[in-house]
């Protein structure tokens, strides 16, 4: 055993002194479908892992398209996250089976499904059809806009790092624990900025905003589209501008992947400020990691709400 | 469920909260502990959650053939004994064989009592694609012409897809074409996608990788019909599409650069373009794919093809198979979509050029045709488009058809699609056709990826 243990710090010396390009190359390569996952990814990661996203934060996760560069990164990719929850099942599915990647295939070791460690909403019950749109039948999956679900999943990231890296499982950890003291005294400072606009009524453009709704104490009223996926129509449109007039809404947020015509018209019709809010890390040049994020969406919707 | 355990919870917390209430001074530290432990049952109930959302809705926990399961609840001499048995073996674990194979050896007993969700989870995703086709306009079509015309009013088709993942190592896909009459099995392949240094491989029927159009599903196309080039010289709507298999791997590449080679063979009966007298004449399909972003938005993607089987011409004593069809094959498409207002906004130029060089009796022919395409998105919902066709005819290289179509179409949402398009063809044999075709494509089930 400690001859092991000699050969094995001998080699680690060995390589460290002869080798250095090769002990950077030991990083694990995480692949991410989403900006956010990758920023959660980066956090506990810290330097022993290289993240890349598939999908820009300005881009609509439903509809990206399955680029063949993509698979230059899958077939390098020691680590799959995906949000999960079908989100990206129209693009995904054939990246994964082109890559020629064992290691990323669903259900194996290297494919982590974050959509698992988070809590979910609006899970359909009983009957699900596509009258009611392009309707995600296992749960709402922009769960990550709630920041207890980004700790959440950041902590299963840090088990899975873990798990395939079992040398610097103790690292991860550490960094999660550090990433959760971050994210309370965060999430103590966003609860005190939102707390005078608890029980707010705002409009979003897709049903993208419910975590974040729920976590801040919003009421999401009403959609901009008649339902997910399906383009906003004037009967609706007027629908929602009388529900907004009758319940006193003052905000309607958007995706920056929406087109601003309709909710700009909603907008002027009720008096109400129509904002792009993000729902992704990215979406904006200056919001490169997951604080920024909140930061961002919270001093927008504060001004919406002024 | 949750109503339970939330319930107990509470049940739990309140009695040291009655016990220890008089204690007013540590109330608040108290208060604190408790908040904390109640965020922390509530994480434990999402993680719990998510568990069993995970079991419920993911295919079967991946590998552990039953042989690694085996020894756990067998004494070792047995599972010495039968270890050549061992997949077959898990009667001794659960009572019922016929299931224990579709259910994970490891895992629960399956519910007996009706469909539970579980077992529905393991059912391949289904899909079903509907294409009708109404046709008006004169169709002028000489004797001679490859090109089919549609008849009036015709459920042109209805695609039956079935796909899930088979096990750790392969998935498999299944697509069955069913005419106003008749089945075919337009293709059916298992995909192995964890074979060691990067290979995929694909066993089974297949529509072969030559070219882009050949490729593509009847729903995918960007037009109602094919090109004139598809029709004559690969073989039109069923194309190059055979039982064989396929090995397809990514090459090394400069940087940003996505290479992919793929070598194919098939029995070597294709629609009109190959046929197999015998055993020996298997056809081959070789093709080169390379792709560039070239901006975040626009990229390229160039295909180069190769193709040859043996073919139906007879010689001279009657005997089919001693003559060879060699097709080649460039084909190029230009892309671009602002990543913003991807949903709103996009445009498509393509082209494919073939060459065709068909032995047969007295002389071989050599002949040429191309598409050009492009296609805008100008709205969420419409798409405009144009194509321009020119091909000579396989068998009659001094005949060259040509002719020009333009298409409008409106997606009511993203699983239905209305389609016009006009198409003028003018046939070597100087007859001139108009004709006016709408289209309507539906689909069911599962929301199946779309090819790029």
């Amino acid at each position: 055993m400690h001859k092991v243990k000699y050969l094995l710090v001998s080699q680690v010396v060995a390589g460290v002194l002869l080798f250095p390009t090769l002990a950077s190359a030991k990083k694990i390569n995480v692949v991410t479908a989403t900006t956010d996952m990758a920023a959660l990814a980066q956090e506990v990661g810290g330097d022993r892992i290289n993240v890349e996203a598939i999908a820009k934060g300005y881009q609509d996760p439903h509809f990206v398209e399955a680029k063949p560069s993509f698979l230059l990164k899958l077939r390098q990719a020691d680590l799959l996250i995906v949000v999960g929850l079908q989100l990206e099942i129209g693009w995904l599915p054939p990246l994964i089976t082109q890559s020629g990647n064992p290691r990323v295939q669903v259900g194996a070791a290297g494919y982590l499904d974050a959509s698992q460690f988070a809590e979910i909403l609006e899970i359909p019950q009983g009957v699900v059809t596509r009258a009611m749109g392009d309707v995600h039948p296992l749960g709402n999956p922009h769960y990550w806009l709630d920041p207890d679900n980004g700790r959440r999943v950041a902590k299963g990231i840090a088990g899975k790092l873990g798990e395939l890296d079992p040398a610097d499982s103790a690292y991860f950890q550490e960094r999660f624990q550090d990433f959760d003291k971050r994210l309370t005294a965060a999430e103590q400072k966003w609860d005190a900025e939102m707390a005078p606009y608890r029980g707010r009524k705002v409009v979003t453009y897709h049903n993208s905003f419910t975590n974040f709704a729920k976590h801040f104490h919003l009421e999401v009223i009403g959609y901009v589209e008649p339902r997910p996926g399906i383009p906003p129509t004037p009967s609706h449109t007027i629908e929602l501008i009388g529900l907004m007039k009758r319940e006193n809404c003052k905000l309607v947020l958007v995706e920056p992947y929406f087109d601003l015509k309709t909710p700009n018209s909603i907008g002027s019709a009720t008096g109400a400020k129509v904002l792009v809010y993000l729902p992704s890390v990215g979406g904006e040049k200056q919001v490169t990691n997951y604080f920024e994020l909140f930061d961002y969406d919270i001093d927008l919707i504060k001004k919406g709400f002024q | 469920m949750k109503k339970v355990i939330v319930a107990s919870m509470a049940a739990w917390f309140c009695i040291p909260l009655w016990g220890q209430q008089t204690n007013a001074p540590d109330l608040a530290a108290q208060n604190a502990a408790l908040e904390q432990k109640v965020r922390d049952l509530e994480d434990r109930l999402i993680a719990l959650e998510g568990k069993v959302r995970t079991l419920q809705s993911a295919p079967p926990a991946p590998t552990q053939p039953a042989s690694e399961a085996q020894p756990a609840a067998a004494p070792t001499a047995e599972a010495a004994a039968t270890p050549a048995l061992a997949p077959a073996v898990p009667a001794e674990t659960s009572p019922i064989q016929g299931q224990s194979q579709v259910v994970n050896t490891g895992g629960p007993l399956p519910n007996y009592g009706g469909a539970s969700s579980a077992a529905k989870a393991l059912n391949p995703d289904i899909s079903v694609i509907g294409d009708f086709i109404g046709a008006a306009g004169n169709t002028n079509t000489p004797p001679l012409a490859t090109l089919q015309p549609f008849p009036s009013l015709q459920m042109h088709e209805s695609e039956i897809g079935l796909q899930a993942i088979i096990d750790p190592y392969a998935r498999g896909d299944f697509f069955m074409s069913f005419g106003e009459e008749g089945v075919n099995l337009e293709e059916g392949y298992i995909t192995f996608t964890a074979l060691p240094g990067g290979f995929v491989a694909k066993v089974g029927k297949m529509r072969s990788a030559f070219g882009k159009v050949n490729m593509m599903h009847n729903h995918v196309l960007p037009w109602v019909d094919r090109p004139l080039v598809s029709t004559n010289l690969v073989g039109g709507e069923d194309g190059i599409d055979d039982a064989g298999f396929s090995v397809e791997r990514i090459l090394p590449a400069p940087k940003g650069i996505f290479l992919e080679a793929t070598g194919q063979v098939f029995r070597g009966d294709s629609a009109d373009v190959f046929t197999a007298a015998n055993r020996s004449d298997v056809s081959t399909v070789a093709h080169l794919r390379g792709y560039k972003d070239l901006t975040e938005s626009t990229n390229l993607d160039l295909g180069l093809s190769y193709a040859r089987g043996h073919n139906d011409a007879m010689s001279l004593n009657g005997a089919a198979g001693d003559f060879v069809t060699q097709l080649y094959g460039a084909d190029a498409t230009l892309r671009w979509k602002p990543l913003r207002r991807s949903i709103y906004h996009s445009f498509v130029g393509r082209g494919e050029f073939i060459w065709s060089q068909r032995q047969q009796f007295p002389v071989e022919q050599r002949a040429f045709g191309f598409y050009t395409s492009a296609d805008y998105q100008f709205g969420r919902r419409w798409f405009g488009g144009g194509r321009f066709d020119y091909s000579d005819r396989s068998r009659f290289d001094n005949l060259t058809d040509k002719g020009v179509a333009a298409t409008l179409t409106y997606w009511p949402s993203e699983f239905s699609q209305l389609r016009g398009e006009y198409r003028f063809t003018h046939y070597a044999e100087n007859r001139d056709s108009h004709e006016v075709f709408m289209q309507l494509i539906f689909s069911l089930g599962a929301h199946g990826a779309h090819p790029f």
